[in-house]
Order: C-alpha cells, then sequence, then structure tokens
C-alpha cells in the first residue's frame, strides 16, 4: 500500500489536474467519472485522467488516501478537491474556476 | 446490495439528530440515491469535511452497500 500512496503524491505533484476517474476521459465507465470529465473539459481545463478500473491496488489505495470512498476524485495542484458532486457544486457557483486561477491553472472557456 | 432510503435516513440522524434528510431514490432500484443534509454540525467545514461526515455517518456503507449516493450539504439557514 505505501507503493500506491507514493504513486499518488507522484501524480498528483507532478500533474497540476488529475482526475481519478473509472474508465478513460474518451471513454468514461461511470457516469459521475462521465459527469467530472464533462466539467473539467467544459472549463478548458487539460487534466491527467487516472483509470482506477486498471489497477485494483491504486482502486482502494486512492479512497485510504484522501479519506473518501468514492470515485471520481479531483486533485488540483496536489490537493485533493472533492468528489463529482463537490465538482458540480464549485462549477454551477463559479468556485471551481475561481480555484484553478487561484492555483495558476489554465482554464480556457469563459 | 441495495440500501434502504430510511435506513440512509436513520443512521445520517443517528450521529446529527438535528438533521434535516431528503432522499430521492433516483432510478427506482434502491442502490442510486441523491440526498441532501442539512445540520449545524457543518458550520464552519469544508465541503470535504461535510461529505467525509456525512460518509462517516454511513459507517462505510458508501462505496460498498451504497453504491450511488449523490450528496448535497446545507448549513441551516439560521444556524
Amino acid at each position: 500500500m505505501a507503493n500506491v500512496s507514493e504513486q499518488i503524491k507522484k501524480d498528483i505533484s507532478d500533474n497540476d489536474v488529475v482526475l481519478y476517474m473509472k474508465g478513460t476521459p474518451v471513454q468514461p465507465m461511470c457516469g459521475f467519472s462521465a459527469m467530472a470529465v464533462q466539467i473539467l473539459s467544459h472549463m478548458g481545463v487539460k487534466f491527467k485522467g487516472v483509470n482506477v478500473l486498471e489497477d485494483a491496488n491504486l482502486r482502494q489505495g486512492i479512497k485510504e488516501f484522501a479519506n473518501w470512498p468514492t470515485i471520481p476524485q479531483l486533485y488540483v495542484k496536489g490537493e485533493f478537491v472533492g468528489g463529482c458532486d463537490i465538482m458540480r457544486e464549485m462549477y454551477e457557483s463559479g468556485e471551481l474556476e475561481e480555484l484553478m486561477k487561484t492555483k495558476s491553472v489554465a482554464v480556457s472557456a469563459g | 446490495m441495495a440500501m434502504d432510503a430510511n435506513e440512509i435516513e436513520r443512521l445520517i440522524k443517528a450521529t446529527f439528530p438535528d438533521a434535516k434528510v431528503e432522499i430521492i431514490d433516483m432510478a427506482g432500484d434502491g442502490d442510486h440515491y441523491a440526498a441532501t443534509v442539512t445540520t449545524a454540525a457543518f458550520k464552519g467545514k469544508s465541503r470535504v469535511q461535510q461529505h467525509q461526515m456525512v460518509y462517516a455517518a454511513l459507517k462505510g456503507s458508501m462505496g460498498g452497500a451504497l453504491h450511488a449516493l449523490a450528496l448535497t450539504t446545507q448549513v441551516p439557514a439560521e444556524a
């Protein structure tokens, strides 16, 4: 498990925006992951999608890492932001865009 | 592996006795719910913390017996 946690730490420090999800950004395998991808794509935010279905250790490890029981999980600049409900709420209120700007992450959609 | 809406409400209220809990069975299959939880216990907590508090109240059911719970958390207007 230590390796999984180190891998996650590396992923979220090497990439500005990371979405742990079921399936891939092109082919999400779960409605919640699909919604998360849609929000980020709509905002024009570049992100790394990590498919937890390809790695059982990661699928469990990511839940323990953030003390968060569900997938998807969004990380921005190494910090856990939330799951898809929180992403949706923050997107609708404009907070998500605000967060990206605060963290100096490029957003192309206005 | 489905879970009854009343059981979800009972677990949440066991932890937050003042909570107002609204649960909608989204798919009618007892497995995909949307819940709105309003309690003064959320005051001053971040959204992540609020959701973690609800997940903790559900005692590990989330992601297990309970596959999908779309969660909205709120602090009472007068709290």
